[in-house]
Parts: C-alpha cells; sequence; structure tokens
C-alpha cells in the first residue's frame, strides 16, 4: 500500500462518516429523497462558483453550491405549500430543472470549464490524491482531505452540542417546539449541513452517490437498532467498512471507486435486509408464519372449548369443520400437545386445565377488546411457540 | 440554424424528422402514463426506476457484447422492474419508509450501474464506447427503428389504458373499493407499475437516466392544474409532453452544444411554471387575484354595515352624515365609497354621506342572506 492508496481510503472514509450522519437523521425524518434532490440540484451552484473562481476546491466555490442546495429545499417547500401538487412531485419538480441548467451551463461553456459532467456524477476519487494543498511551500496533504475533514469536524462540533435539540425535534416534533427549541432553525440548519457535506463530498463521490452515502448505511443501521445513538455509530461503521472494502474491489476490477462503494453498500444493506434479526425479511416472514400459527391454536381451543359433543371433538372432524389443510392441522395440534393445552384420548380432543384457563382468559380479553394483550399471556403460557 | 431553418427543415430532413418523431411521442407516452404516477403520489418512482435501469444496460451489454438498443432496453426493463418490486418489498417488509427505499434503490443500483460503466470502460472491447449517452440521453441517436420501437409501446400503452380504464381510474381514486368489487387489485397495480417502468426506459436513449423522471412528471404536473377530470388530465399530458419534446428538439438543434435532454426537460418545467401561475382554477395568480377581490367585498360589507348601525338610529334612514364620522373605521377608504356611490347604496352630497333605501335594505340582509350580488 503507497501514500497515496491510504490517502484516498482515508479521504473515503471521512467522506463516509460525514454523510452518515445527516444522512440517520433525514432517513429518521422521512426526508430521504431531500438529498436526492439537493445531490442534482447543488450543479449550478458549482458551475456558476467555478465561472466565478475557476477552482473547484474553493471555498466560495462550496459555499455558492450550500446555497443552491438550500434554495432547492425552500423552492421545494414553496411548492408543497401551494398546494397544487403532492410533495414528492414537488421534489421531482425542481431537481430536475435545476440539474438541467447546470449541465446545459457546463455544455455551453465546454471549453473553458474542465469540469466533465461524468464527473459530475461519480466524482474522481482516484485523482485526489494528486490535488495537493501546500502551505507557504509545505505539502500538508491532499486538498479534498482538508476539505471533507473540516466539514466533517463541523458537523460531528454541530452533532454533538446539538444532539439532544436534533434527537427530540426528530422524534416529537410538537414536544420539541413546545420546549422551545424553533423546528425551522434545526430543519434549515440540517438542510445547511446536508448541503455543505453533499457538495463536500461531491468531489470525491459525484452527485449522485453522496445519496447513497448518506440513505444506504443509515437504513441498514435502522433495520439493526432503534436506539439514535447506535444507529448513528453503526452508519459510520458500515460507511467506513464499504469504503474500505469498496476501494479494494475498484483497485481488483479497476473500475470507478465511488461506484464500488456504492456496490459495498448495497450488499451490506442486502444481507442486511434479509438476515436482521428481528426485521429482516426471514425473520419477519417467520414471525408472520408463527403468528399465523398461533392464532390458529386458538381459533382451535376455541372451538374445543365451546364443543363438549364428543362427534364434534374428533381429531378427523376438527379438520373438516375449521376447513384446514392436512399439514397445518397437525402442526396446530402438535403445538397444543406440547404446550399442554390438550388431551388426545381416542382421537377425541379435550382440554387440559391449563388450556381452559388460558382459553377462558383469552375469551376474557378478545370480549373486552384487549387483543393486544393476549401476546403477552402467550410468554406465560407457551413453553414452546409455534 | 435558427427556430425558423428547424421548421422548415423538419419534414424533409431525415435526422431532425426522426427525432422530432421520437421526442414528440416519447413525450406523449411519458406525460400519458405519468398522470398516473403523479396520482398514486410515486411522482419519485420514476426517478428511482430511470436509475435502476443503469446496471441492466450494463450487463445487458457485458452478455450480449453488442450495443444494439433493443437488448439494452431489455436489459434496462428488467433491472428496472427488479428495483421497483424491490422498492415495494422494502416498504412492506421493513420499518423504512417510501422515500428511504426509493433513494436506497436509486443511488444503490446507479452506483452499481457506474462500478459496471467504468468496468466496461476498461475492457479491450472496442464496442463499449458510447454507452454512457445513456446518462443523459442523446436524442441524435434515434435511428428510425428506435421510433417505431417508441410508437409500437406507445400504441400498446394507449390500447391496454383504454382496455382497462375503468379499473385502472377507480384503483387510482378508492383501492379499497376496487377491492370490495372484486378487481384484483394486484394485476392491475402491477401492469400499470410495469407500463409506467417500460416508458420510462423508452426514454432512457433520449432524455438519459438522470433527467428521466422530470418527463415522467412535469407534463402530468403542469395538466393537474387545468382539470379535474381524469380523461382530460390524460390528454392534456401527453399534449403537453409532446410539445416539449419538438420544442426542446427544435431548441437544443438550432444551437450548438445544447444536449436534448436537459432542454426538454426546462422546456417541461416552463409549462409546469405557467400552469402554476395562470391556470384560472387553480393557479397562484387567479388564485390571488380572488383573494384581492374577496378581500375588498369583505371591505365594502364591512363599511356598508357600519354606515347602517349609523343609519339604524335615525328615524329617517337617508339621513345625512359626515364622511369624517367614517374616518375613525378602517374598512372605510375613498374608494370603497366611491363604490357603494355606484352600486348606489350611498348617496354623496359635498362632505356629507346617506344610504340610500336599497343600500339599507342589502345591509339589513347582509349576515342572513348567504350570497351577495357583490361577488
Amino acid at each position: 500500500m503507497n501514500s497515496a492508496q491510504i490517502e484516498i481510503q482515508l479521504i473515503a472514509s471521512l467522506v463516509t462518516i460525514a454523510c452518515a450522519i445527516p444522512g440517520t437523521f433525514l432517513v429518521l425524518r422521512k426526508m430521504a429523497m431531500i438529498s436526492d434532490a439537493i445531490s442534482h440540484s447543488i450543479l449550478p451552484g458549482i458551475v456558476v462558483g467555478f465561472f466565478i473562481t475557476q477552482d473547484l476546491n474553493s471555498p466560495l466555490l462550496i459555499v455558492l453550491a450550500a446555497l443552491t442546495g438550500v434554495i432547492t429545499v425552500v423552492l421545494v417547500e414553496y411548492i408543497q405549500k401551494t398546494g397544487l401538487v403532492k410533495e414528492d412531485t414537488a421534489i421531482g419538480l425542481v431537481f430536475p430543472a435545476l440539474f438541467s441548467i447546470g449541465v446545459i451551463l457546463i455544455a455551453k461553456n465546454a471549453n473553458d470549464v474542465h469540469l466533465d459532467v461524468d464527473a459530475v456524477l461519480v466524482g474522481e476519487l482516484a485523482l485526489a490524491p494528486f490535488d495537493r494543498l501546500i502551505v507557504s511551500g509545505v505539502d500538508i496533504g491532499p486538498k479534498s482531505l482538508w476539505i471533507i475533514g473540516i466539514i466533517l469536524l463541523i458537523t460531528i462540533t454541530l452533532l454533538i452540542a446539538f444532539f439532544k435539540e436534533l434527537k427530540v425535534s426528530t422524534f416529537d416534533k410538537g414536544l420539541a417546539a413546545s420546549l422551545g427549541f424553533s423546528p425551522a432553525i434545526i430543519h434549515y440548519g440540517l438542510m445547511t449541513v446536508s448541503s455543505v457535506t453533499t457538495v463536500g463530498a461531491f468531489d470525491a463521490v459525484g452527485a449522485i452517490l453522496v445519496v447513497a452515502l448518506m440513505i444506504a448505511p443509515a437504513a441498514t443501521a435502522y433495520l439493526l437498532t432503534t436506539n439514535l445513538k447506535k444507529m448513528l455509530a453503526l452508519a459510520m461503521f458500515f460507511g467506513i467498512f464499504s469504503a474500505i472494502s469498496g476501494y479494494w474491489l475498484a483497485h481488483l476490477l479497476d473500475a470507478s471507486i465511488a461506484g464500488s462503494i456504492t456496490t459495498m453498500l448495497g450488499l451490506i444493506f442486502l444481507a442486511v435486509y434479509l438476515f436482521a434479526p428481528s426485521k429482516g425479511v426471514i425473520a419477519v416472514m417467520y414471525r408472520e408464519k408463527q403468528q399465523r400459527t398461533e392464532v390458529s391454536l386458538l381459533t382451535f381451543l376455541l372451538h374445543l372449548k365451546n364443543h363438549n359433543e364428543v362427534e364434534e371433538r374428533h381429531v378427523n372432524h376438527l379438520r373438516e369443520h375449521i376447513n384446514w389443510q392436512k399439514v397445518r392441522a397437525k402442526t396446530v395440534l402438535e403445538l397444543a400437545l406440547k404446550n399442554n393445552m390438550i388431551v388426545v384420548n381416542n382421537d377425541i380432543v379435550s382440554l387440559t386445565k391449563k388450556g381452559d384457563t388460558f382459553t377462558s382468559k383469552a375469551i376474557d380479553y378478545i370480549i373486552t377488546n384487549k387483543d393486544a394483550q393476549i401476546e403477552d399471556m402467550k410468554d406465560d403460557f407457551f413453553l414452546f411457540r409455534g | 440554424m435558427d427556430l425558423q431553418e428547424y421548421f422548415s427543415l423538419v419534414f424533409s430532413d431525415y435526422t431532425l424528422r426522426t427525432i422530432t418523431l421520437g421526442t414528440a411521442i416519447l413525450g406523449a407516452v411519458t406525460g400519458m402514463l405519468g398522470s398516473f404516477a403523479v396520482l398514486r403520489k410515486q411522482s419519485l418512482l420514476g426517478d428511482a426506476i430511470s436509475h435502476a435501469a443503469l446496471p441492466g444496460i450494463a450487463i445487458a451489454f457485458l452478455i450480449t457484447g453488442a450495443k444494439d438498443s433493443n437488448t439494452l432496453l431489455l436489459g434496462a426493463l428488467v433491472s428496472g422492474l427488479i428495483g421497483t418490486f424491490w422498492i415495494r418489498g422494502i416498504v412492506k417488509k421493513t420499518h423504512l419508509k417510501s422515500d428511504t427505499a426509493l433513494g436506497l434503490i436509486l443511488s444503490l443500483f446507479f452506483g452499481f450501474g457506474m462500478l459496471l460503466l467504468t468496468f466496461i470502460q476498461k475492457q479491450p472491447n472496442a464496442n463499449q464506447a458510447g454507452l454512457d449517452k445513456y446518462l443523459f440521453g442523446q436524442a441524435a441517436t434515434l435511428v428510425e427503428s428506435d421510433v417505431w420501437l417508441m410508437a409500437i409501446v406507445t400504441g400498446l400503452c394507449l390500447f391496454v389504458l383504454l382496455l382497462f380504464w375503468k379499473e385502472f381510474k377507480i384503483l387510482l381514486f378508492d383501492a379499497d373499493y376496487t377491492k370490495t368489487l372484486g378487481f384484483n387489485t394486484k394485476v392491475i397495480d402491477i401492469l400499470i407499475t410495469s407500463f409506467i417502468v417500460l416508458a420510462i426506459v423508452l426514454g432512457l436513449q433520449t432524455v438519459g437516466v438522470v433527467l428521466m423522471s422530470a418527463m415522467l412528471l412535469a407534463p402530468a404536473a403542469a395538466a393537474r392544474q387545468w382539470t379535474n377530470s381524469l380523461s382530460k388530465m390524460v390528454l392534456l399530458a401527453a399534449i403537453f409532453g409532446a410539445f416539449s419534446g419538438v420544442f426542446g428538439t427544435a431548441i437544443s438543434a438550432s444551437q450548438t452544444n445544447l444536449s436534448t435532454g436537459p432542454v426538454i426537460v426546462l422546456v417541461a418545467s416552463i409549462f409546469v411554471v405557467f400552469s402554476f401561475v395562470f391556470s384560472p382554477s387553480r393557479g397562484l395568480l387567479f388564485k390571488q387575484i380572488r383573494f384581492i377581490k374577496n378581500r375588498r367585498d369583505l371591505e365594502l360589507h364591512k363599511t356598508l354595515a357600519f354606515m347602517y348601525h349609523i343609519a339604524e338610529t335615525h328615524e329617517n334612514i337617508s339621513h345625512p352624515h359626515t364622511i369624517k364620522l367614517l374616518n375613525n373605521f378602517q374598512g372605510f377608504t375613498r374608494k370603497t365609497l366611491q363604490k357603494l356611490v355606484e352600486k348606489n347604496y350611498v348617496t354623496l352630497d359635498g362632505n356629507m354621506w346617506s344610504l340610500t333605501e336599497a343600500g339599507f335594505k342589502t345591509a339589513a340582509n347582509l349576515y342572513t342572506k348567504q350570497t351577495t350580488e357583490d361577488e
């Protein structure tokens, strides 16, 4: 590993951390698509800034571009407020228009702008180490490392300083307002930080992939935890992990670094989406199946309690009567037996004492409209779950 | 070439005719289907699908090694559909909200697509150049067979739309009712979503991945402002879309260095802004005018009511009073007084005013009547 490689990985990791922090709040505030809008619409800001400064890394350019990002948010909110179109349509109308203006500006001035539309979309991380920041003759590292480092530092300072406010206003807007935190200031503060981060990261990973770095780590973390601090930490971890592994993937395939970082993020998300312990698809499907069986069991027990006649309680009759398939009937019957809810004598099913108490309690809850309590009761009665 | 030249050439020049026809058809079909996307609150789905189509294009190229636009679009269609259904899966099975799901799929698929594109670019296959035209689209690469494909798909869309018009419409406005009527909502839903994906994929070559969503949204959002009827909206959206396509092509052809996609999007955006401002029933301009008119009417009524309360205390309702009396009352302006005179509610005599019979009667009924002729 040479120093350029280390620097690239360092820049990539810093970018992912800087994106993960605002991204977490955007995901929680259901504003993920705003980051998409910002990342597109900063383009005209960057182009205009570039015309003025002639330097892609100038601070003025970042300020101008971030301003365009905030303008986008204001525009979207203005259109939403007129009520002429639904909210998401407003987002979809604003950013393509601004992005088009940016593309046209670049195209019309293609000769004197060293700005490539492709680079705008994907960024060129591999070139980042070659643009050095030289202060009074001393080389102190790549420019983009400093830029993203400063942005990250500001973001982290703001995060620590306003963590409480951000947390309250994210989860309970009304409470935050009544406690005296201005929702508008927090909202626009977050939007400004997102815009600045987008601009800073833009250089490294391009406009669209910033969206991936903002949303994917946060969404992945959200599937694993419901604790805000843990979610932030996890999002940062996923970000760094995919930044470094993505770099080596790109190295291996000789392809775009930003593209492979995103691909790594995608793979991590896919894995978590499928296998997350309680919110993953497999866990959810398993739980749904469990619940179906348990509801069937309850139906079965209620039926037994209602009927004392022998013919109503015959094993085969139950299947005909409740109209279950063979496998399902067998599963339910076995579950009931395992939990000591029923006994089977000569193919006649009858409730045990335990089964009887369980059923009476369940009926009580059902007729008093407290169905949710049955779930808690199951913990007391069930030795085995469905 | 200036605009005039463009319009004189458009019927004779093969390239111009093909491109213009292609963008017009594209605008029409996206406008048509976009109406459904907008009304179903799936506006941003188009954005996600168009980005999600990118890896499909790259994979189709990797497999076939050829740049035949039909195979590439087939790849785009498949990956667009996968993206769409994954979004649904995320929203349905996890607690992630739809905006997160959209942003996720959009950016992850696009990133993967970029990875593949850069990977392809490094391949020794000489054929690979030009795949990145799908990012921003290049209307100039349209050939007659592409236009035919678009026309066929549009025809198919139109046919299905007319065939299932009732089902689409009812699902759009009342999904639960549709279910109770016994329609298979899932099938209708998948049908309309697939057609939206199809329309987006068709546009990739012309407008590109990044800006395709605007083609879907803008004509529909503009059309929505002019009508409350679905059929009129679909028709209007198709017209707006087609015109955006034609004007966009015309403008970009008449200038050098202007790619067609962004110009078409900007033209469509201008349609939207125009509709937002000037639509008679919903537009901002007329809303503001109505607002001002209502305020003026209210002030007129306030002045009239104030006069009425003064006149009430006298036996002769037309007993003259000084105008000064009205000065410490806010609704009063000289203009409103003039208006009241015009309406024959008040007569002026120097510095004195007096209510007429008609004015007194109107004022007395002001709060009992639901409507007044003043409006």
